[in-house]
């Protein structure tokens, strides 16, 4: 019952994309055939300067020659989709990390004392909302490295979904099971690995995964910005050379890499979900 | 007098209210010998979890004190366990790990094998294997959850055990089986238990004593009640025993009748609500075989179980004679049909 109902999905998903594909393959002219290129053509480089929407072969055929060969590095302007992933996955991981050393303990205090969710609320209520990347001009000028900004604007974003999230979720655990711990005579740091981060954990895991998929849809734009490497910038710089379909081959790759990191912190959710 | 294993000492418990504050209890002072099972009744609300609370050290009194084995109590501590109504076991451990973390965190310096067999033991002991040990709570029964709780508290082996109404979300079949398990391991260990129930026969099968605490607000302990019944007793045959329907009219009918018009607040000004230091001892077994021994079966039925006005403070163990006469009579079969509707009146 349950077994072919997800295959019946299976079907109607593999349909969907084969309609959706073909009616944009059917939508796209053929190329027209190459005629001997004007000087102008010449001096801008190629008849590829005519922006138009690739068809769908055009970005597979692409994206196998990328993806069998995701790593070479041929100068600033021209390195591999892996490299330039990898540069964007660094930065978010790193952004991340640092933002979880922060947030999680600091939202145990906040969770565990009253005070402390009192005294520092408002700040967390104003610094919220600021979207990241206002933060980067501010960034670029005390940091003076746009490598690090990059990582910095990550680290803010990524910052208060685990915060509220690890605070919720230390406020929230049931009275019984710190009873529960405090006739055991557990101490503060007992308490806190063997009975409150277990039962916040589903919370803030949930938090970390809207975390990672803030810090991946801003990454795209930091690297915009600041430019040199990473998916971000390489998808600004193919779009620069008019370079449609290694645009929309990006956009996609994007969308993969996004989705695999939100699965990982999901089985990790799942790993520390409990039944009450 | 020796001072008992655990001394309760006026204690009260005041929490602020919209006007002023509210007292849930005050003038409590009862003790406890060590080996002792003693429950207390009362109605819900009267404040029983909040007492126990304050044994267990969870909670500071607002006055008074409660002394173990001379020690003031002050936080909570391993020598006293505990079995809450709702279990309280960690949901993402297994049975097992449940019962360990408690023996681990009593006897830090121990082996992980040797906690896990000294838990292991505890969850056997309470009927709990088969692979039961390895599962969460959620996949276990409310039953087996009990069990679990239960061992978990037994197996820190603490010197007072303390259990709010610990079967109270169970069905009565599993609720049975439960309590012969909690009889035959509180023998074999003499525990000394401090329980909250709101069940009269459970009261009456697992207590030395039973104290019976007035309606809230201003609560106090009426009585003690001595459960004179012979160990080892056993559920089927308990009901037979003579001593049993006297003890259980006289806790129905202190539920029913006389709970609410006792209370610190009902009647502030009168006699006997002045009333200080420890409860007031019946004994409605002893009574009755005094009484059936100098037969006057005649006045017998009739205010067994009616609603009687509430005559019954300060008037000392005759009271306690002249009501348990009329249970004399050996009707003993009739009556538990009569109780029974009354019975689940009180079982709110
Ligand atoms: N933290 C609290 N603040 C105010 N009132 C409380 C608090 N805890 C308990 N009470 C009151 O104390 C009374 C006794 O509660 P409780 O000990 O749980 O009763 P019982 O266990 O006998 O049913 C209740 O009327 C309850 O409303
Ligand atoms: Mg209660």
């Amino acid at each position: 019952m349950l077994k072919s109902d997800s295959w019946r999905a299976v079907i109607v998903s593999v349909s969907l994309l084969v309609i959706f594909l073909g009616l944009w393959q059917l939508s796209t002219p053929a190329p027209q055939a190459e005629e001997a290129l004007s000087e102008y053509e010449l001096l801008m480089g190629g008849a590829d300067q005519e922006a138009r929407v690739p068809s769908p072969s055009e970005i597979i055929g692409l994206a196998i020659s990328e993806l069998s060969n995701p790593f070479y590095d041929a100068g600033p302007n021209d390195k591999g989709i892996g490299i330039q992933l990898g540069w964007s996955l660094y930065r978010v991981l790193t952004g991340f990390g640092l933002a979880a050393l922060i947030a999680l303990p600091l939202g145990f205090l906040i969770g565990m004392s009253p005070m402390m969710y009192k005294a520092l609320n408002p700040f967390i209520q104003v610094l919220k909302p600021i979207s990241p990347l206002a933060w980067m001009p501010l960034a670029l000028f005390i940091i003076k490295d746009s490598e690090t900004s990059s990582i910095f604007v990550i680290f803010i974003c990524s910052i208060w979904p685990m915060l509220i999230n690890t605070a919720f979720g230390v406020a929230g655990v049931r009275k019984d099971w710190v009873n529960v711990a405090r006739t055991h005579e557990l101490g503060p740091m007992q308490t806190a690995f063997q009975v409150i981060l277990p039962a916040a954990a589903p919370t803030i895991l949930t938090g970390m995964r809207i975390s990672i998929g803030i810090a991946w849809l801003v990454i795209v734009a930091a690297e915009m910005l600041v430019g040199g490497t990473g998916i971000g910038y390489y998808v600004w710089n193919e779009w620069n050379n008019l370079d449609l379909t290694s645009v929309i081959f990006s956009i996609l790759m994007i969308g993969v890499v996004g989705m695999l990191l939100d699965l990982a912190l999901a089985s990790a959710t799942r790993l520390v979900t409990y039944q009450e | 007098m020796n001072p008992h294993f655990l001394e309760i000492k006026s204690l009260a418990k005041r929490f602020p209210a919209k006007q002023g504050e509210l007292t849930v209890f005050e003038d409590v002072s009862f003790g406890i010998e060590k080996g002792e099972f003693v429950c207390i009744i009362g109605h819900s609300g009267c404040g029983k979890s909040t007492i126990l609370n304050v044994l267990a050290g969870l909670d500071a009194p607002s006055d008074g004190e409660v002394l173990m084995a001379g020690k003031e109590v002050r936080g909570p501590a391993l020598e006293r366990g505990i079995v809450f109504q709702n279990y309280s076991l960690l949901p993402w451990r297994s049975a097992l790990s449940n019962v360990m973390f408690g023996v681990a965190a009593r006897w830090p310096g121990w082996s992980k094998t040797r906690v896990r067999e000294h838990s292991l033991k505890y969850l056997h002991m309470v009927g709990l294997k088969d692979g039961a040990e390895q599962r969460k709570p959620a996949q276990l029964s409310g039953g087996m959850r009990q069990r679990v709780a239960i061992a978990r508290a037994f197996a820190i082996e603490p010197k007072l055990l303390l259990l709010d109404e610990p079967f109270g979300a169970l069905d009565a079949l599993t609720r049975g089986t439960i309590q012969d398990e909690l009889l035959k391991i509180c023998a074999e260990t003499h525990q000394t238990v401090f329980m909250i129930t709101h069940d009269v026969d459970e009261a009456i099968l697992l207590a030395d004593r039973i104290l019976l605490m007035t309606n809230g607000p201003q609560a106090r302990i009426a009585e003690s009640v001595r459960v004179s019944i012979e160990r080892p007793r056993e559920r089927g045959s308990i009901v037979h025993d003579p001593g049993y329907y006297p003890i259980r009219t006289h806790l129905v009918d202190f539920l029913v009748s006389r709970s609410h018009g006792l209370s610190g607040s009902a009647n502030s000004g009168a006699p006997g609500s002045g009333h200080q230091g420890p409860p007031r001892i019946v004994d409605p077994a002893e009574a009755a075989r005094g009484a059936s021994s100098l037969g006057s079966p005649s006045n017998a039925i009739g205010n067994a179980v009616s609603n009687r006005p509430s005559h019954a403070i300060g008037k000392g163990p005759s009271n306690a004679v002249s009501h348990s006469t009329s249970n004399a009579n050996g009707a003993t079969d009739d009556r538990s049909v009569e109780s029974g509707p009354l019975l689940r009146a009180v079982n709110l």
